[in-house]
């Protein structure tokens, strides 16, 4: 690890202006990510300001048909919380098998989102459910926030401070698990909205990052049951393929992970 | 058995410490000066090493020295060496390149070391490795063993035309030749055998130490066998005479062969800690576990094997390319020829045997043992042979084997080994009693209604363990004798020390090895220490590898007993005023057999180091040691047999069941034996599933990380269902024959014959991965 100068904020804004003071400053969420590349020497921030003593960024709250998750919120506070179990349990399983429990007492949504890794489990239940990216500036749509590989609509400074999903009628998210990183392989979340609009999105498959699958969204439309996508043909074209999965492979896994979400949905 | 004694579930008593941070591992050590080295690797799998430019990293804070691969070179300090010479067919020697510890003018495998820094801090170090600018002519490089062998491929070594290290055949090939030609039938098989990255939990270190009024080192090192590594750098690497050379291996936190072998970074840290004037110190990093610590496997070969109308093996016809990586390993060359060919034979009476393997040079990390080295390539091969063998002649794989099955003991097969004890069909019995053999196509029938593909694999394995005797691996080529010592140092208070040739890094010999004292003296084992791992405690010894600490170095144990029991007896019976022969040992005291006259064993101790009153021309004191060489190698053999589940939308597998029998003759400690065999099986289960070291084409590793290396976490193995049969060997006093690698020998081909079962189709490569076996569901 090069040196850095570390600051552990205590607001958002305080956050925001240590930020602005620093030459090359990260912010720094739960580190599962950052601290790896760091120690790698991948990455050299002149400062690290850790998000992680914020109050403002902790906790969940159910209020009508939304639930908001602060973005400081670790896996392991989210997959136990009540609320979520309640409102969107798919949520709560997403999160019960992300990574292993070391990860998930350490990391937190809103690193994971800002993060945007193509395999990362979070985009695909933010994209599948409409979610909106809350800011420190604004609110962003989870269809224009996610923008490719580690890419998102934040700019320079922007700290996430929470997530709103929309409560759905139906959701459900199953993955096949990197057999060595333990990131999503493919992973898929469906979501049948309270509203009757049908959102399917899949992170893992493709060399874009997470993207919605609108060919098992419409066979879905016409009859919300696994076998709906027996029929569905996913191209391999332009999926991810490495040493542990082929195009064709994600291909597959993208319909069959579908079926299943559908079918833990309910 | 006591409750401490032989066959005891005694808890290990090194785990306090382990389990309480208070291991003394060589990073733990901090010596007074002591600098810190980082290696600056070359980045490229072949490449002409034109300059090394250090002046501006000479310049950073904390630097001490850069030293490069020609200044190590010309300080005379040895290549490496490869200790087992083998002969190829034409009678020629085997043909190696020469290996220095840091490259001067080539570098043939990614993370090859060129230069090091010496700094007051690692951070420091690596900071100023950045600054020393190499400047490489990349050369095509080659990693793929056919693809070197082609001609016009890239050459790595001068010494080597071809790649070729060498073409060595074993076994008649005019009697297999006769076999195939008669044969009923003849089954074929093309396997690979997965390259591995061994991944012990704690990464290789070292820290040499110079004393320069003295003109000693002493290095701290992460070895399973401190004494051949000092002998190998004393005679070999011109680092220093034996007796100005301590080498000590404090707790080693896993080998599984991987630190067996004398690597370049130790030769460095002791040339450098002499030019540099202070300790220094080399703590890997896990890339640099990956990139450096000698890999395992990576076989790939083509096998025959003839039966005749009644289902009898008659011939095996094998050849194998063994992938050697960049330069021969201290024990590289055996791996793949004597240990490995010479278990060709499995548990089965086979006439007739022929194998041919070609050791090829490619721009990889070397190859060299790992858990197994050598068994576990030919018991998979056998045993997937087997499995081809009855889908192909329509007869059940468990009836199959035991048709074959060696019944009559000692056995001479056609490839060096005498078995010389076990009892195959037991195992097999066992293990198919405990999985419900005869339930499995009514359990295969409901899991296809649920959608799933359920398959059954059965491995029979065997391998040679203990390895010895010195005289046998001498006359094959072996550069080493392997026998062990032992001394057994009675205190005047009664307490013990017994110092042990053996090395434990993980294998609980602290425990075990207590066990056998307190089966023979009946004092606790809290009364007895294990010393081990440091060449100034113990004389010498051959170190920890092979499945050999109980079988060969619990044996030398037993033999320095037996004289300390007997000088201690003589003791007693002059205290006691009796016949020596009438004394017995029983629960720490030295009894008069037949009476109530007795003196407690410290009281004997005591009197040895008093003196004053011995028998007549006694010597004073109570130690004594031993050396013990086996007359054979042993022979644990068992029979695995995996149940699993196969996903056929996803090709993802899931256990149903893991049975294994195992004979491993007499158990110290059962519960120890478990956790080996528990390991081993992981390991197994780790190279047919998930692991797989790769290369892309150029030679770049693109496995260097866990990110991408799939080791098996706890989720991906099921519960073990372990039982054990047993035939005690004859070739050692106790028993015993050894469980160290048996698991990772017998288990992946029960794991692949289950999933081949299960899918309908024969031809699956390890590691079977979900999209793997998917692909391989849905071939045309």
């Amino acid at each position: 690890m090069y040196q850095t100068v570390y600051h552990r904020a205590s607001s958002v804004d305080e956050a925001v202006s240590l930020f602005a003071k620093g030459s090359e400053a990260k912010f720094l969420a739960g580190g599962q990510t950052l601290l790896p590349v760091m120690k790698q020497r991948l990455a050299s921030p002149s400062d690290l300001i850790d998000l992680g003593k914020i109050k403002e960024l902790q906790g969940v709250e159910l209020s009508g048909d939304v639930l908001t998750i602060k973005a400081g919120t670790t896996y392991f506070d989210i997959m136990q919380n009540a609320d979520v179990k309640k409102a969107i349990p798919a949520i709560a399983y997403l999160t019960s098998v992300l990574g292993d429990p070391a990860v998930r007492y350490r990391g937190t949504i809103g690193g994971s989102i800002a993060n945007n890794d193509p395999a990362a489990d979070y985009p695909a239940a933010l994209l599948a459910l409409g979610a909106a990216v809350k800011t420190n500036k604004r609110s962003i749509a989870a269809d224009d926030f996610f923008q490719g590989l580690f890419t998102t609509a934040l700019e320079d400074g922007e700290i996430i401070t929470a997530v709103s999903f929309p409560v759905p009628a139906k959701a459900g998210y199953e993955k096949m698990r990197h057999p060595a990183s333990r990131f999503a392989l493919t992973g898929v979340f469906v979501a049948l909205t309270k509203s009757g609009e049908i959102r399917v999105a899949a992170t893992g498959a493709s060399q874009t990052g997470v993207m919605r699958v609108p060919a098992i969204e419409a066979a879905l439309k016409a009859n919300w049951s696994p076998s709906a996508i027996d029929s569905v043909s996913i191209s391999a074209s332009n999926l991810l393929a490495d040493i542990h999965g082929t195009a064709e492979y994600r291909a597959n896994l993208i319909k069959v992970m579908a079926q299943r979400a559908v079918a833990a949905a309910g | 058995m006591g409750v401490e004694g032989i066959g005891a579930r005694v808890v290990r008593k090194e785990d306090k410490r382990f389990i309480t941070g208070k291991g003394r591992y060589v990073d733990d050590i901090k010596l007074q000066g002591m600098t810190h080295a980082h290696f600056i690797r070359s980045p490229h799998a072949h490449a002409k090493v034109k300059g090394i430019d250090s002046s501006a990293a000479l310049k950073m804070p904390g630097v001490v020295a850069v030293l490069t691969g020609q200044e190590i070179v010309d300080d005379k300090v040895g290549n490496l060496i490869c200790g087992w010479a083998i002969t190829s067919k034409d009678g020629s020697p085997m043909k190696m390149g020469a290996w220095p510890a840091m490259a001067p003018e080539t570098v043939r495998f990614v993370g090859q070391a060129v230069a090091v820094v010496i700094a007051e801090s690692k951070n420091l170090a690596r900071d100023a490795a950045e600054a020393v600018v190499v400047n490489y002519e990349e050369l095509p490089a080659v990693a793929d063993v056919h693809a070197a062998i082609k001609s016009g491929a890239p050459q790595l070594h001068p010494e080597a035309p071809g790649n070729q290290v060498y073409d060595w055949v074993i076994g008649d090939e005019g009697a297999a030749d006769a076999a195939f030609a008669k044969a009923a039938n003849v089954v074929k098989l093309d396997v690979t055998n997965n390259r591995l990255a061994p991944n012990a939990m704690e990464p290789r270190a070292a820290i040499a130490d110079y004393d320069s009024a003295e003109e000693h080192f002493t290095l701290y090192t992460t070895s399973q066998n401190p004494h051949v590594a000092r002998l190998v750098l004393s005679a070999f690497y011109n680092i220093a005479p034996e007796h100005k050379l301590r080498v000590i291996a404090p707790d080693v936190g896993g080998g599984f062969g991987s630190k067996i072998f004398i690597y370049p970074e130790e030769m460095v840290a002791l040339w450098a800690s002499k030019k540099v004037g202070r300790p220094v110190k080399w703590t890997g990093d896990r890339t640099e576990a990956f990139l450096t610590d000698a890999h395992g496997r990576d076989h790939v070969t083509h096998a025959e094997m003839a039966f005749d109308a009644n289902n009898k093996i008659t011939g095996l016809k094998v050849k194998t390319y063994a992938n050697f990586g960049a330069y021969m390993s201290l024990f590289s060359s055996s791996v793949p020829t004597y240990l490995y060919a010479t278990l060709l034979s499995g548990q089965y009476n086979i006439p007739a045997i022929h194998a041919e393997v070609i050791g090829v040079y490619t721009n990889t990390t070397p190859v060299d043992a790992y858990r197994g080295a050598g068994r576990p390539e030919a018991s998979y091969l056998i045993e997937r042979l087997m499995e081809t063998a009855a889908r192909q002649l329509n007869v059940d794989p468990a009836a199959l084997r035991r048709t074959n099955f060696i019944t009559q003991f000692p056995h001479q097969t056609p490839v060096i080994m005498a078995y010389d004890v076990g009892d195959f069909n037991a195992s097999l019995d066992a293990a198919m009693k405990a999985i419900d053999y005869a339930g499995f196509p009514a359990r295969k029938a409901k899991a296809k209604a649920d959608g799933k593909l359920r398959g059954i694999g059965v491995s029979c394995y065997i391998e040679a363990c203990g390895i010895a005797p010195s005289k046998a691996v001498g006359s094959l080529g072996a550069g080493v004798g392997l026998w062990e010592s032992a001394e057994v140092r009675v205190n005047p208070v009664g307490t013990i020390e017994i110092l042990t040739g053996s090395h434990s890094h993980g294998q609980g010999h602290e425990t075990t090895f207590c066990q056998l004292v307190a089966e023979r003296l009946g004092v606790p084992i809290s009364q007895v220490s294990i010393v081990h791992g440091d060449t100034d405690k113990v004389q010498f010894g051959m170190g920890t590898y092979g499945s050999r600490s109980a079988a060969v170095g619990l044996t030398a144990i037993l033999k320095a007993m037996e004289k300390m029991e007997s000088k201690a007896k003589k003791i007693a019976a002059h205290a006691l005023e009796a016949s020596e022969g009438d004394i017995v040992i029983e629960n720490g005291e030295f009894k008069v057999a037949g009476t109530d006259k007795a003196i407690a064993f410290p009281m004997v101790a005591l009197a040895a180091y008093t003196a004053h009153n011995l028998p007549d021309g006694m010597e004073p004191g109570l130690k004594e040691s031993a050396f013990y060489d086996p007359t054979n190698f042993t022979f644990p053999a068992g029979t695995y047999i995996c149940e699993l589940e196969v996903d056929p939308g996803t090709g993802k597998t899931s256990f149903v069941n893991f049975v294994a029998a195992d004979d491993f003759g007499r158990l110290i400690n059962p519960m120890i034996v478990e956790g080996q065999v528990h390991g081993g099986l992981v390991q197994g289960i780790g190279q047919a599933l998930l692991e797989h070291a790769i290369y892309d084409s150029n030679g770049q590793p693109v496995t260097a990380s866990f990110m991408d290396y799939a080791m098996p976490r706890a989720d991906d193995v099921p519960s073990f269902n372990l039982s054990h049969t047993t035939t005690l060997c004859p070739g050692n006093p106790l028993g015993i024959k050894g469980c160290g690698e048996a698991g990772a020998i017998g288990a992946s081909a029960a794991v692949i014959n289950a999933i081949t079962d299960a899918i309908g189709k024969n031809n699956l490569e390890m590691p079977a991965t979900p999209d793997r076996v998917w692909r391989t569901i849905h071939a045309a």
